[in-house]
């Protein structure tokens, strides 16, 4: 076993966890913005997307150039269909955004409690008790 | 690490909800601030959002939100003839301005739920990360 892929998919998928929790709060920030589209992320996507490059480069400075897979951009989101569009365009649905945020945080608490037993377990075998 | 990032969007939509109660209340207080001119009578003032953007990321996937602006309503105000009055006109009118204090009351109701929407999106985020803190331990 290499010790760099020690904690599986985990690692990653943690990572697009914390992504969607940045969408889906942007989500419920925008709720009554004028136009505003609800997105949500592709997580089976992204997650693919993750274990072939999972280390990420910030861009910082408007003339620094972009690299595939940079940061979270738009192009990587979908945009939820909507059940019952308001007369102003926007297509945030308070409650479901909020349900999911919610789903999204739990799925995230348990990619924690993995890692946490993957150190344990790694822990343990160091200390051969 | 750009979770951090949670923060700031929950925290850009709480301030834009906190200064969309500012104008409610205003709207509220000034009910009945009557004038004897249409120029000078308080008008509704509204709120407009929009969706921030990034200028050294202009395709980041989540920014938060800001205000736009205020807009003064275009509804046309109340005329009322009340000749003792002492801010009546010439002709004996006062202006009422077009302040709709259900709306308003409505309007109320909805930012303080949205302000409260967003802390809860808050304490699910510092949940989270200080889960991730205490990881390995």
């Amino acid at each position: 076993m290499k010790l760099d892929n020690a904690f599986g998919i985990h690692e990653q998928a943690l990572r697009v966890r914390a992504q969607r929790a940045e969408v889906l709060a942007n989500n419920l920030a925008n709720a009554d913005t004028p136009g505003f589209k609800a997105r949500d992320v592709d997580f089976q996507n992204m997650l693919k997307q993750q274990m072939v490059q999972p280390v990420r480069l910030k861009t910082t400075h408007s003339a620094h150039l972009p690299i595939a897979g940079n940061d979270l951009t738009l192009n990587e989101l979908r945009y939820r269909v909507p059940t019952a569009p308001s007369l102003d365009g926007n297509t945030v649905d308070e409650h479901l955004e909020k349900t999911k945020f919610s789903e999204n945080a739990m799925e995230y608490q348990a990619s924690l409690r993995f890692l946490n037993g993957k150190i344990q377990g790694l822990l343990r075998s160091i200390r051969g008790d | 690490m750009s979770s951090m990032k949670i923060f700031d969007i929950a925290g850009s939509a709480m301030s834009a909800q906190s200064q969309r109660l500012n104008l409610v209340a205003s709207n509220m207080a000034n009910v009945d601030s009557v004038s004897s001119s249409v120029d000078e009578t308080y008008k509704s003032r509204q709120p407009v959002f929009q969706a921030m953007v990034d200028q050294m990321n202009p395709k980041a996937a989540a920014t938060g939100v800001r205000m736009l602006g205020v807009v003064e309503s275009q509804a046309p105000l109340q005329k009322e003839y009340a000749p003792h009055h002492p801010m009546a006109d010439g002709e004996g009118y006062i202006f009422r301005p077009n302040v709709n204090i259900v709306e308003e009351m409505a309007n109320m109701i909805s930012a303080s739920r949205s302000y409260q929407n967003n802390v809860e999106v808050v304490n699910a985020a510092k949940q989270m990360m200080t889960g991730l803190l205490r990881l390995g331990q």
